[in-house]
């Protein structure tokens, strides 16, 4: 059990190492990247990555992948967004609410037919990232929320609060901290790392697979619902063509950078939060660099790879254990 | 625990054999038209007829063969690539990563020219990228042993992403006219794409179901680690499908280029989950070891009466990925259904 743990540290402590000196590297080269300034634009690009990795890392403790989930962003977003435009005098909340449950909605029929059916995740949700993308499109008849639709209090959350952190990263953070209590301290989320463990064995100490991967999928879809609120605070518009393409790739960078493992059965909110932190820490250096904003997706792209390589060194007993057992 | 359990599960069976047993046995095997009827390849046929004959009352339109061909042009490069993945998928792996694929050596193509190459030695650069890409999912996926569904949803990202520094976010253009539109190159009534892709199939079909190679990635789709006991090498045959579905790649990337006279990082964007779709609605099993090529073939015809009839109905693109990613979802669950009954 302590070696596990231990192990577990030694995945955080590296990404950390990662983080830090990424940030030493950046700032000897440009020394204004050091600064208060960056820091907040940093925690305020994170948000919206954050919340959604808080449930694409459930989708993978649990061995599954969620591709769907810049899809679901969107119609979120579009969901809440035309409460906001149509019903300016309802209450903020409500559009709120509108947002997670259509979210938690869309989550809920991934889960339904990955479980019903025993599909593979990641073609049902290639699969439903495109369904989602459509209906949102006939869902806003493909027309924009504009930014005076977007309510004022909305956007003034994306700016400040009153202990002078915006909301939204408040809200991030918190949910990070929730979705730590629910893992590490509840039946339920200890069940989603037996599941992702050893998914035959699961059923056989008792755990009811199906029900705990559709909530698991659920919660998945409403916290991306819940970052396409994010969205449409931070950037003051929803547009069905351009809102959340593409987000699922950062994420599940972020997720695997984290050192979640795509085996199921490993992964940490810490490990997680540094993870996206690292991300939108590369996000933010790279202008400051002086390089082209073009760059970012490869970068991910590597990133991804290489964190997969050193997860499955990590699991193999380091780089001998990867090339000696060649044969085949 | 376990033994008073066994105890009372076999002490009948020893004590009296049980005439139900021998009936099993002898159960006569399915009548040979029913074996036919359940193969996924049937239902797409069924489903290509179907379509086509709903799609001719929608619209006189499609009663001309010249137009389906003229629309099919489209589709028909993800159909290329979609022959090439189902073996792939047949063999119990899967590349998604085709479309960034196509989109970066169509960049490089479009970069080389730019810098002053002829057009064939562009190509060559094109082809030569496409080897490269394909060899490096290989050795991620056959040295490192890392899962494909993973590793070429990173290599998606990557690729796209180099596309992208390419060419940033311009279109290059300015090919010389023998290169620009092979979609309208015509050999009688058929476009030289929709020619590509029928010798594509024959040729693939062939390799698949009579060569000893063919039978070889049935076996490994079916089980690797009898595949391998078998002798089969397995790495090498799935390293050469990877490097093959680049290469192929890096060919549909090129005939886009011709088709549309220009690229752009953006080429064939989703075009991943078009590939998926024609691979599934062509029956071939998403957990490897069954699926054909003609039931790719078919699929492809299937997708482009579907989609043309959505556009003749003026059903408007963006609302097409709705009924495209629901036929996805349908397609897989009635394969899957379909094997799980003639397994039986």
């Amino acid at each position: 059990m302590s070696a596990i743990s231990r192990l577990f540290r030694a995945r955080e402590a590296g990404i950390l190492v990662m983080l830090v000196l990424f940030v030493a590297v950046v700032s000897l080269i440009q020394p204004r990247f050091f600064s208060t300034e960056t820091l907040r634009i940093v925690l305020l690009a994170v948000p919206l990555i954050l919340v959604a990795a808080m449930g694409q890392m459930m989708v993978l403790v649990a061995r599954h992948v969620d591709l769907s989930i810049g899809s679901i962003l969107g119609f979120s977003a579009i969901a809440a967004g035309m409460i906001f435009r149509d019903h300016p005098e309802w209450p903020l909340y409500i559009g709120f609410a509108v947002g997670v449950l259509s979210g938690a909605a869309l989550g809920f029929v991934n889960g339904l037919v990955v479980t019903l059916f025993k599909l593979p995740s990641i073609i049902v949700t290639l699969g439903t990232l495109s369904l989602y993308r459509g209906l949102l499109f006939i869902l806003s008849g493909s027309k924009q929320i504009d930014p005076n639709d977007i309510p004022e209090p909305l956007i003034r959350m994306a700016q400040t609060s009153p202990i002078d952190i915006p909301w939204i990263v408040i809200i991030a953070f918190g949910v990070a901290f929730a979705t730590w209590l629910f893992l590490t301290h509840s039946q339920i989320g200890r069940q989603i790392y037996a599941i992702g463990s050893n998914p035959t064995a699961a059923p056989l100490r008792g755990i009811r697979v199906m029900p705990v991967t559709i909530l698991v999928f659920t919660l998945s879809g409403a916290l991306a619902g819940l970052a396409g609120l994010i969205y449409a605070a931070r950037f003051g518009y929803v547009n069905p063509g351009i809102t959340g393409v593409g987000f699922e790739f950062t994420v599940i960078a972020a997720v695997v950078i984290g050192g979640v493992s795509i085996n199921g059965g490993v992964g940490s909110v810490l490990g997680t939060v540094l993870g996206v932190l690292l991300l939108g820490s590369v996000q933010v250096a790279l202008p400051i660099l002086g390089v082209s904003g073009f760059w970012q997706n490869a970068i991910y792209g590597g990133i991804i790879l290489i964190a997969l390589v050193i997860d499955r060194t990590v699991r193999q007993g380091g780089l001998r254990g990867l090339l000696a057992r060649g044969g085949a | 625990m376990n033994s008073p359990d066994m105890n009372t599960i076999k002490s009948p069976v020893s004590a009296a054999p049980t005439p139900r047993v021998i009936v099993r046995e002898a159960a006569a095997p399915r009548p040979r038209w029913q074996v036919w009827l359940i193969r996924p390849e049937v239902v797409t046929l069924v489903l290509l007829v179907v379509a086509s004959i709903v799609a001719t009352r929608l619209s006189p339109f499609f009663a001309d063969l010249g137009f389906i061909l003229e629309s099919s042009t489209y589709y028909i490069e993800f159909a290329i690539v979609a022959l090439v993945l189902t073996i792939v998928i047949i063999s119990g792996e899967i590349d998604l990563s085709p479309a960034a694929q196509m989109a970066l050596s169509a960049c490089l193509f479009g970069t080389a020219f730019k810098a002053g190459a002829p057009i064939p030695v562009a190509m060559g650069v094109s082809l030569l990228s496409g080897l490269v890409m394909g060899a490096f999912n290989g050795v991620l996926v056959t040295v490192l042993r890392l899962p494909s569904i993973i590793v070429t949803i990173g290599t998606l990202i990557l690729y796209r992403g180099l596309a992208q520094v390419l060419a940033g976010d311009k279109s290059i253009s300015g090919f010389p006219g023998w290169f620009v539109g092979i979609d309208y190159r015509m050999v009688g009534i058929v476009p030289v794409p929709v020619l590509v892709f029928i010798a594509a199939s024959i040729l693939l079909g062939l390799f698949l179901g009579i060569t000893i190679y063919g039978r070889q990635i049935y076996q490994i789709g079916t089980s690797e680690i009898a595949a391998i006991h078998a002798g089969i090498r397995v790495r090498r045959i799935k390293m050469g499908l990877f490097i093959a579905s680049g290469l192929t790649s890096s060919i549909a990337g090129l005939m886009v280029a011709s088709r549309l006279g220009s690229v752009r990082y953006d080429l064939a964007t989703g075009g991943e989950l078009t590939m998926v779709l024609i691979v599934m609605l062509g029956g071939t099993y998403i957990f490897g070891g069954r699926g054909s090529i003609l039931g790719t073939f078919l699929a492809a015809w299937l997708l482009v009466i579907i989609a043309t009839g959505m556009t003749v109905a003026n059903i408007a693109i963006n609302a097409q990925l709705t009924v495209m990613g629901l036929l996805l979802i349908v397609s897989i669950i009635a394969t899957n259904a379909i094997y799980a009954r003639s397994q039986r």
